[in-house]
């Protein structure tokens, strides 16, 4: 069959050859380039894949009748290649097609390894995935020591290195090695090597300078042609303890941080475990039929449906107002100086660059507020992020004060003091006496109505939530959140500086802890009533393993019970009963106010009722996808993919359930709750 | 304070593969700084003795300081090639005689004792920037008959150089042309120009990256006869043509300059001596005559007269140039002393880099010839001026004594 069968436009990567004149013979320069800029990286589609074998097919019949000494690839300026085609697998319909696209390339990465000449990749740019298999089915490899990015993020998305890597890596650098790149760091937020990390690891034989890159790698060819370098590799086929060893290891990693939900990650360490006595041809097809299999699976549909919220909806946040009526920011002012204020404080400073005022009641706490900034400062000098200059203009831009005087000239006030409307009102009311009437004031409000508290300001139009997760330096989300008077000046202005903070913002309507608090109150105090009911915590945890990543109770201990306890009661005030408030949580809040740690016993049930973990599953999802289908009538997001967008980058919800509303429609819980998907069949899925 | 005079030595040249200039060229995708900068890394390579930090001035000469030539070139592209941010470095330009110049000029810091180590170097890619690109002529030079407008276009002022010496005729320069394919031939076929080359990546959307590792102006086997039928293009019917001139071309070179003692601290090798240079303006109207009143100042600076020059290494931007300058010396067009591996005809002339390419063969003939004592390196300079550069063979037997 062909392998056109897709109905979707693929951006060609050209295969383009050179003959070059070594010292040791014609040697030809092959280039991977879909012509286009650094940008749009290379990828392989069919018809790119088409190419490369044609190539590589006339490549062999030069190499046969010896006009040739060597082949070696490489890729456009800062892009080596970054894998398969992927924006065509929605489209894949049936397994064949799918097979068909995981044999082609197997062909095409064969045929160079059958070259009858020694053959190299010269790695000179981000390389991923299939791009490192090209690379791998060459002889050797030279990496630019500029090389920004090399990864094999398969698993990441719930697929495996499945052109070879799964065979081909772990019999180059060992088990342990490979699984490093095929598991640990795809699990460990998608980590990439960089030029030094990869040749540490064994992945490339020489790392070369990046400005003579090419020059020095053609070079480098031409000597091992010519016998002048030899590259010794040891077998690491033949220490079968180690390698299952790190098999082992790896999956119970895997296990940890899937729950052992995710099959593509799986799947790829039993095929790095069959790698080490397998032959290629049984490897290779092993891996067809994984890819085969992964290629029409759900997972794999909600992973690239989620890897495309965070690459592309991210970045163009659904009802944000026309950027250009943005203010500039030049001054912010921060009120309050404790721990999440001086959070934000060195936030604005660090990415933004501007003055930023820090003010609180006595000069006790703004000089403890200051102390925390200028000790993380410190902290990131030690650490060399920032060089001593940095740190000497960031410790400039941060200055504290007991009075709001000094947010005269300032255009953004956001507040950060304790959650209690009342307060935060007097708070906006004595801002807004100091600062300028056109001065956005943001609140870093969890769930308080941002309506109410600009409802007795002279100008209510320029209050907007602006609500971080913590820590506010690593959680990528922010939710903003315009009142009922918010104008779009206003709104904007909070977009750009989210933006300029480097955040994903996603617009929420002005309603009880707006998404993320909202959806994991909601998921927590179901977990919390299931367990109190009877059913085993561990029975509880397992049933939701891979979901969040962390068991609730490890998440409830990390933010803080009286936190999760105020959250729940924040969202059963709002919205009753359904928010459940765990008598277990008031008791251990209630301990842990004379003894830290204090964990109070359970009370014995009189008729306990203990659910399977398949039956625990269920009642959370449907609690969730109840809670999704009241969000979404009561418009509280633009749609459901800015709820996945939100729970994969506020709390860390996992791709291969594409966040959670991919999750609920495969489960069944959608239909269950509210009759109907969330998304369309093929969205997130395939296609029926 | 009395100050002493520090010896300059010459110790290692290379130069890129020189490419046609055009669409069409092996340079046409390539930057401009790219190639200088793959100049500078190489010589770095070759002399690992040196510690990048000793390079105290990179000095890099473009005529059309523009793009990828300008932004103080000298200075980013030893930032580009790795040396330390301690190295300094700035851009130059005399025209044709940049690298000349770069290497007079950094060689005089040498000799006055502020620096003991410096790369010297040009670049010109006349595809990605013409000659004359963005000029601005004042037009006084006009109004007031500063000079002819025919000075502004190189090949007007050789064909103005016929005029003014009738006994250079085609006949004449097209044989030396064509000698200058031959010599080039040879050399190459000899394995003799290689070694100085520096392989570089080429970058093509369309064809992929390449590698650079030949000149690619060349036309060894040019006939006489194809000479003669080719288009006058500056005059109808004129003497100047694309195969008695040098072409647009692309390419980069860069030395190693240094003071005789740091070259002997560091074990560098001492290739040449730096004797004495000069650069002399003319009438701009045959600019082509500038290195004749150079080379006499230059000698007589030396205490040296021209038949104590053994070598010859003139720059070809036209060969009736060439050829006016063997005439004043009473020097035969076919002398072997004189571009022995042809010159700028058959190599091609990318304008600011060539005054090294010259200093560089004059090194490899020194080698071959420790008989020689003395030899020459001159260029024609547009605007009307000559450059000369005078250097002493350490493989003679009586390098560094008095005369």
């Amino acid at each position: 069959m062909t392998i056109t069968a897709t109905d979707h436009a693929e951006v060609v990567t050209h295969v383009l050859a050179q003959d070059v004149a070594l010292p040791v013979g014609t040697f030809v320069l092959v280039t991977l380039d879909n012509g286009f800029d650094h940008t749009k990286p290379n990828t392989f589609g069919p018809a790119g894949i088409a190419e490369l074998q044609a190539v590589v097919d006339t490549l062999a019949e030069r190499a046969s009748r010896g006009e040739i000494v060597g082949v070696g690839i490489t890729g456009k300026p800062f892009i080596f290649a970054v894998g398969a085609d992927l924006s065509g697998v929605p489209f894949v319909r049936d397994r064949e097609q799918a097979l068909e696209i995981a044999r082609a390339g197997h062909r095409a990465f064969a045929s160079i390894m059958d070259l009858p000449v020694p053959t190299f990749a010269f790695i000179n740019g981000a390389a991923m995935g299939g791009g490192v298999e090209v690379a791998l089915a060459c002889d050797y490899r030279t990496l630019s020591a500029g090389l920004p990015a090399l990864a094999l993020p398969e698993t990441f998305l719930g697929l495996v290195p499945g052109w070879g890597g799964c065979y081909l890596l772990p019999r180059l650098i060992g088990a342990e090695n490979a699984l490093k790149v095929i598991v640990e760091n795809p699990l460990a937020m998608n980590t990439m090597l960089n030029g030094p990390k990869a040749a540490a690891l064994g992945i490339g034989d020489v790392l070369l300078p990046p400005g003579t890159f090419l020059a020095d790698s053609l070079r480098w060819a031409s000597g091992v042609i010519s016998g002048d370098i030899t590259i010794e590799r040891v077998d690491p086929t033949g220490d079968e303890a180690a390698w299952n060893a790190a098999c082992d290891a790896a999956a119970g990693l895997a296990t940890l941080k899937t729950g052992g939900r995710s099959p593509g990650v799986l799947r790829a360490i039993e095929l790095v475990r069959a790698a080490r006595t397998a032959d290629r041809q049984s490897a290779f097809a092993a891996e067809d039929e994984t890819l085969g299999d992964l290629i029409m699976s759900d997972e794999l549909r909600a992973g690239l449906y989620a890897f495309d919220l965070v690459q592309k909806r991210a970045k163009r946040p659904a009802g944000a107002p026309d950027r250009a009526l943005a203010r500039p920011v030049t001054k912010v002012g921060v009120v309050g100086a404790g721990l999440m204020a001086g959070q934000l404080a060195l936030l604005f400073a660090r990415r933004m660059g501007v003055p930023v005022v820090l003010t609180d009641l006595d000069q006790e706490r703004v000089d403890k507020g200051l102390a925390y900034v200028r000790g993380e400062i410190a902290t990131l000098l030690t650490k060399k992020r920032i060089t001593q200059d940095t740190a000497n203009f960031l410790t400039g831009l941060v200055t504290g004060s007991t009075s709001k005087d000094g947010f005269a000239d300032a255009d953004f006030v956001i507040e950060a003091v304790f959650e209690e409307m009342s307060v935060k009102q007097r708070v906006f009311a004595e801002v807004e006496a100091v600062v300028s009437p056109q001065c956005v004031l943001a609140t870093n409000t969890s769930s308080l109505s941002i309506t109410e508290m600009a409802s007795q300001l002279s100008h209510p139009e320029r209050v907007v939530g602006f609500h971080f997760f913590n820590p506010v330096a690593v959680m990528p989300l922010l939710e903003i959140i315009p009142g009922e008077h918010t104008d779009d000046a206003a709104l904007a202005t909070a977009f750009a500086t989210g933006r300029a903070l480097g955040k994903t913002t996603i617009r929420v309507k002005d309603t009880a802890s707006f998404i993320v608090n909202r959806l994991l109150g909601r998921f927590m105090g179901e977990f919390s009533k299931i367990v109190d009911e009877g059913t085993p915590e561990h029975v509880a945890n397992a049933a939701i393993a891979g979901l969040a990543p962390m068991p609730p109770s490890v998440l409830m201990e990390l933010v803080g019970p009286a936190i999760a306890l105020h959250n729940g009661e924040t969202l059963h005030r709002a919205f009753g009963d359904r928010f459940y408030i765990s008598p277990h949580l008031l008791a251990l809040v209630e301990a842990r106010k004379t003894t830290p740690g204090a964990v109070p016993p359970r009370p014995e049930l009189a008729q306990p009722v203990v659910l399977d973990a398949a039956a625990a599953r269920a009642r959370i999802l449907d609690a969730l996808a109840d809670e999704i289908g009241r969000m979404l009538a009561d418009g509280v997001v633009a749609a459901p993919m800015d709820i996945d967008l939100a729970m994969i980058t506020g709390a860390g919800f996992t791709f291969f359930n594409g966040g959670v509303c991919p999750l609920l429609d495969r489960e069944g819980a959608s239909e269950r709750v509210l009759a109907r998907r969330l998304l369309p069949a093929g969205a997130a899925s395939v296609p029926a | 304070m009395p100050r002493e005079l520090h010896d300059v030595v010459f110790v290692d040249g290379v130069r890129t593969p020189f490419g046609k200039a055009g669409e069409k060229g092996m340079y046409a995708q390539t930057r401009a700084d790219d190639l200088v900068i793959a100049c500078i890394q190489e010589l770095l390579r070759r002399n690992p003795g040196l510690p990048p930090e000793r390079v105290e001035e990179v000095a890099v000469a473009a005529t059309t300081q523009i793009g990828d030539q300008g932004l103080t070139l000298g200075r980013l592209a030893a930032l580009l090639s790795g040396l330390p941010n301690t190295t300094p470095g700035y851009s130059i330009d005399r025209m044709c005689a940049g690298a000349m110049t770069a290497v007079t000029t950094t060689a005089s810091s040498i000799a006055f004792g502020a620096i003991d180590v410096a790369i010297a170097g040009g670049v010109e890619h006349m595809g990605r920037h013409p000659m004359g690109e963005g000029i601005d002529p004042n037009p006084r030079i006009i109004a007031e008959k500063i000079v002819d407008e025919s000075a502004l276009v190189m090949g007007k002022t050789a064909e103005n150089l016929h005029d003014r010496f009738p006994q250079l005729t085609k006949a004449r320069c097209d044989a030396y042309a064509v000698a200058s394919q031959t010599k080039l031939a040879a050399a190459y076929a000899a394995g003799r120009v290689q070694p100085d080359l520096v392989a570089v990546a080429t970058r093509h959307t369309e064809k992929g990256w390449g590698l650079a590792t030949a000149d690619e102006p060349p036309r060894p086997g040019t006939t006489l006869a194809e000479l003669a039928a080719l288009k006058t293009p500056f005059r109808p019917h004129g003497n100047v043509t694309a195969g008695n001139a040098a072409g647009l071309n692309d390419g980069a070179t860069a030395c190693l300059l240094a003071s005789a003692t740091a070259a002997a601290e560091l074990g560098l090798p001492v290739r040449m001596r730096l004797v004495s240079y000069a650069f002399v303006g003319v009438e701009p109207e045959v600019m082509g005559i500038g290195p004749v009143p150079a080379a006499e100042k230059a000698l007589r600076s030396a205490g040296l007269s021209i038949e104590d020059i053994g070598l010859f290494e003139l720059n070809e931007a036209f060969a009736v140039q060439v050829v006016a300058f063997l005439d004043h010396f009473g020097i035969a067009d076919d002398d072997p002393r004189v571009n022995p591996w042809g010159g700028a005809i058959a190599t091609g002339h990318p304008l600011a880099s060539s005054g090294v390419r010259l200093m560089t063969q004059l090194a490899r003939h020194f080698e071959e010839h420790p008989e020689v004592r003395y030899g020459l390196t001159a260029m024609c300079i547009g605007i009307g001026m000559g450059g000369c550069v005078i250097w002493e063979n350490p493989q003679h037997a009586d390098f560094g004594k008095e005369n």
